[in-house]
């Protein structure tokens, strides 16, 4: 499998904090990358680091093989990378399917606005928001906020999904039908990856799992090997009821 | 060469009143993200009240300090009630227009009945000559009551309840409020004293220069360079960039007309806003 | 964040010809033009005129304002610049009108942009306050410009009139180019807000960091709105002062108009076509009412700040947002 998204020595510094030490780790095309970590890890800055929002200290970003880093997130939605973000950022007084226009005429590709109007639609559909087509976004409740932003990115006709924490917040019933979704989203071709929390979401739906802890890579492989991973048991120790769930899931 | 030397300090005296009023503004910005466009017409009422309280009242100027201070902090209250507090939270867009709007009423309404006439308030105090150059002695004194008044509220803000409350509610005011600080009193009071300071520098500024029902505007926009040169909700930046100000004009003036400053100001506020918004002085703080 | 005062983007794929409101805005134009004409009525013309360089001011405003999310509060060093480009060129290199106003407009939309680049940097008030900064900046410069009369301004000769018919026939002249000048306007500020352009400028008005993540280019297209909102401004501008043949400073670039362009815009409905332009039309109605009565003639300052404080306290949809929430078949015909 080729590579869609490569970190090489990724750094990242506040004031005296190392948000981001030297992390490096490859997204794969069409694999689900589920990313981990006690809270503080650094996944959210992460993503702020490639998706653009502020450039890292050191190392490199590149997508399928061109370097992006440090490029604005404008340009990077232009290679074709979206980001669903953890706190919900829609544009309040548009309607559902005005926001998914946006999303798709400033996408990957530079499409019209009509035709972004029907590529949004169907974006709009595939999580299931047809009913609600004409909602402002204002209006709309927790889980329909989070999938018009999953609707968003997937108007924008992205290659690679950034997902931060698109479960949290939602009943079962609604994290059911989203991973139901998000493994649509993989049989499409798109590469996802994905901050979760939910520890049984991320580790059934993971291709492979990447751990942050402190910044720094911990651990990376296929989800059993994680979860045996004695550091990174260790690194969750500060939680116990978390660690008892990864022996769980080992299982 | 001395008389470059005489310009600064008359400017850095000047300045300081500057720097007075830029801390009524940077108050209000830092604890209540609330960009107070009515500093203008604070400014004028206080000028306006020395007027009239020495001309109708004969009342001994710096006698009207107080006075000032008190008057200048109702009104800071009511129009707090009026413009500001349904703005709080909302976008700082919003505060900017309804306080905007309201200085446009004040004002039109100020020169509706006393008109747009040059007013002045004589006051003679002795001068301080050193050598060729005599300072003015209204110079010399706003500067020193600016001094103590800034102390005041440097004691105020760091060693009194209400002061800390106030920082804590510019800090963070979901934080000040779970600790059980009664906000919505907190902002209003702090409001209300950037409203007073405002005028008290007005009344300052009339002991300096005679003044029309117009010139808020004028002092207002120094107040703006000043914060963004001392960073914005930094009384003590307020302080040191209305220095810088008076720093400036006074090292301008022997070199150019004073229309000339004017350009200069303007441009350099544009400049530094552009090139560090948090002000000059503030980066030495990060 | 703007409150649009019409959630209902326009998203239909009829062609332009077949919206209602692109007809709607002809008429109103060739209305304007041809009310005070028929019966040669002056006054009214002047009334008008005054009207319709609101409108023109008020419509550009409106797609910084309005959809951008951008406050400008010094939008009328477009409009004096303009007018002391277009008197320049008139006067001194002798420039025909045809000539001088157009270049007007390209000259202070030229500068409008390393200007708009440098300050769109900032959000929010900061922005806001630097527009100020630029014009209050402008304003002392050009009172110390002596080839453009510094303070005391400049004068036209009224020989400059005779090209156009003299003095009677240009004021005819100039008021349908103004109201030329403001159809255009209607119609830019339309086709911008149905456009991917103005899509990407309404994403930026409600969630700037969003709208970027999406892929807008914010800096791009704020810097082409401020730019493309500064050039009939200009024109206006030329126009207003060469008919007036003097030009001063404290005229030019006067912030009281400026507020009375935001106001109207927020009274009327930012975010729509008609909003500004309905309130242009009130507000000038105000204006003169206000001006020609005993008591209020130095009210209207006062009127314009009472106005603003309450839409923006009470009612930040303006007019339009309070007839859309009443009828709501209304934004088919009326955007």
């Amino acid at each position: 499998m080729s590579a869609i998204l490569e970190l090489e020595g990724v750094s990242r510094n506040f004031g005296g904090l190392k948000a981001i030490d030297n992390l490096s780790f490859v997204v794969n095309e069409r694999e689900i990358l589920g990313l981990i970590g006690p809270n503080g890890a650094g996944k959210s800055t992460l993503f702020n680091l490639i998706n653009g929002v502020f450039p890292p200290d050191r190392g490199r970003i590149r997508f399928r093989g061109v370097d992006i880093t440090g490029e604005p997130p404008y340009r990077i939605a232009k290679h074709g990378l979206a980001r669903a973000h953890q706190i919900v950022q829609p544009l309040e007084q548009m309607t559902v399917l005005e926001n998914c226009t946006v999303g798709a005429c400033f996408g990957r590709e530079s499409l019209s606005r009509a035709r972004a109007s029907e590529v949004a639609r169907e974006a709009a559909v595939f999580v299931g928001l047809e009913d609600r087509l004409e909602v402002a976004a204002a209006h709309l409740n927790i889980a329909g906020k989070k999938r018009l932003e999953l609707a968003r990115s997937l108007a924008a006709q992205a290659s690679l999904l950034l997902l931060d924490e698109v479960l949290a917040g939602l009943n079962p019933t609604e994290v059911d039908y989203m991973i139901g979704v998000i493994r649509r989203i993989r049989e499409r071709g798109i590469a996802i990856l994905m901050i979760e929390h939910l520890m049984q979401a991320i580790m059934s739906l993971s291709d492979r799992v990447v751990v942050l802890n402190s910044g720094q890579k911990l651990a990376e492989g296929a989800p059993a090997e994680v979860a045996n991973n004695p550091l990174v048991i260790e690194a969750y120790l500060g939680d116990p009821e978390l660690a008892k769930e990864f022996r769980g899931e080992a299982r | 060469m001395s008389g470059i030397v005489a310009s600064i300090i008359d400017g850095l005296l000047v300045g300081s009143v500057y720097g007075l009023a830029a801390m009524g503004l940077t108050l209000i910005w830092g604890v209540m993200d609330v960009v107070n466009l009515t500093h203008g017409s604070m400014i004028v009422a206080g000028m306006f009240g020395l007027f009239l309280l020495t001309a109708g009242l004969n009342l001994p100027p710096y006698a009207a300090l107080p006075i000032v201070l008190a008057g200048g902090f109702l009104a800071g209250l009511a129009l707090y009630w009026i413009a500001v507090h349904r703005m709080i939270g909302r976008p700082p867009l919003m505060s900017l227009l309804s306080t905007f709007s309201i200085n446009f009423v004040l004002i039109g309404l100020g020169t509706a009945v006393w008109g747009t006439v040059l007013f002045n308030v004589p006051v003679s105090v002795p001068g301080f000559t050193f050598g060729r150059y005599t300072f003015p002695g209204t110079h010399i004194v706003a500067a020193v009551l600016t001094a103590l008044l800034a102390l005041l509220l440097y004691f105020f803000l760091y060693r009194t309840r209400l002061g800390k409350a106030i920082r804590a509610v510019a800090g963070n005011r979901g934080a000040a409020e779970l600790v059980g600080i009664p906000t919505t009193r907190v902002l209003s009071f702090a409001f209300a004293l950037g409203a007073s300071l405002a005028c008290v520098s007005g009344m300052l500024i009339a002991t300096l220069f005679p003044f029309t029902l117009l010139s808020g505007d004028v002092y207002q926009l120094k107040s703006f360079i000043v914060i963004v040169l001392g960073g914005l909700g930094n009384p003590t930046g307020a302080l040191v960039g209305g220095l810088a100000l008076g720093l400036l004009e006074g090292l301008l003036t022997p070199f150019m007309p004073v229309s000339w400053t004017a350009v200069i100001e303007f441009a350099l506020f544009v400049v530094v806003l552009i090139a560090c918004p948090t002000g000059i002085f503030a980066l030495r703080r990060s | 964040m703007t409150d649009l005062a019409s959630t209902h983007v326009a998203q239909r794929r009829d062609s332009v010809l077949r919206r209602p409101f692109f007809w709607v805005i002809g008429v109103a134009v060739i209305v304007f033009a041809l009310a005070p004409w028929i019966g040669n009525d002056v006054e009214l013309r002047e009334s008008f005129m005054l009207a319709t360089i609101y409108v023109i001011l008020a419509s550009n405003l409106n797609v910084m304002i309005g959809y951008a999310g951008y406050i400008n509060f010094g939008s009328i060093v477009f409009f004096g610049l303009g007018g002391y480009i277009c008197v320049y060129l008139m006067a001194v290199p002798q420039w025909p009108l045809a000539a001088a106003a157009p270049a007007a407009g390209v000259i202070v939309s030229a500068l409008a942009l390393p200007f708009g680049l440098g300050i769109l940097r900032l959000r929010g008030a900061y922005f806001a306050l630097a527009t100020i900064g630029v014009n209050e900046a402008v304003q002392a410069f050009v009172t110390n410009f002596k080839p453009w009369g510094g303070a005391s301004g400049m004068y036209l000769s009224t020989a400059l009139f005779k090209p156009l018919g003299g003095p009677m026939q240009a004021l005819w002249t100039i008021y349908f180019l103004l109201v030329a000048i403001m159809g255009l306007s209607l119609y830019l500020s339309w086709g911008i807000k149905i456009s991917k352009f103005g899509l990407g400028l309404l994403a930026i008005g409600q969630n700037e960091d969003a709208a970027s993540v999406m892929g807008v280019p914010t800096p791009l297209y704020k810097a082409m709105a401020y730019c493309a909102t500064a050039f009939l401004p200009a024109m206006a501008g030329g126009l207003y002062f060469f008919k007036g043949a003097f030009i001063q400073p404290s005229d030019a670039f006067d912030l009281t108009f400026s507020t009375e362009a935001i106001a109207i815009v927020m009274l009327g409905g930012q975010g729509t076509i008609a909003g500004p332009a309905i309130g242009a039309f009130f507000y000038e109605q105000l204006r003169g009412w206000l001006l020609t009565s005993e008591t209020f003639s130095n009210f209207q300052l006062v009127a314009a700040g009472a106005l603003l404080l309450v839409i923006v306290l009470f009612l930040p949809g303006g007019l339009m947002g309070w007839l859309y929430q009443r009828w709501p078949r209304l934004s088919r015909w009326i955007e």
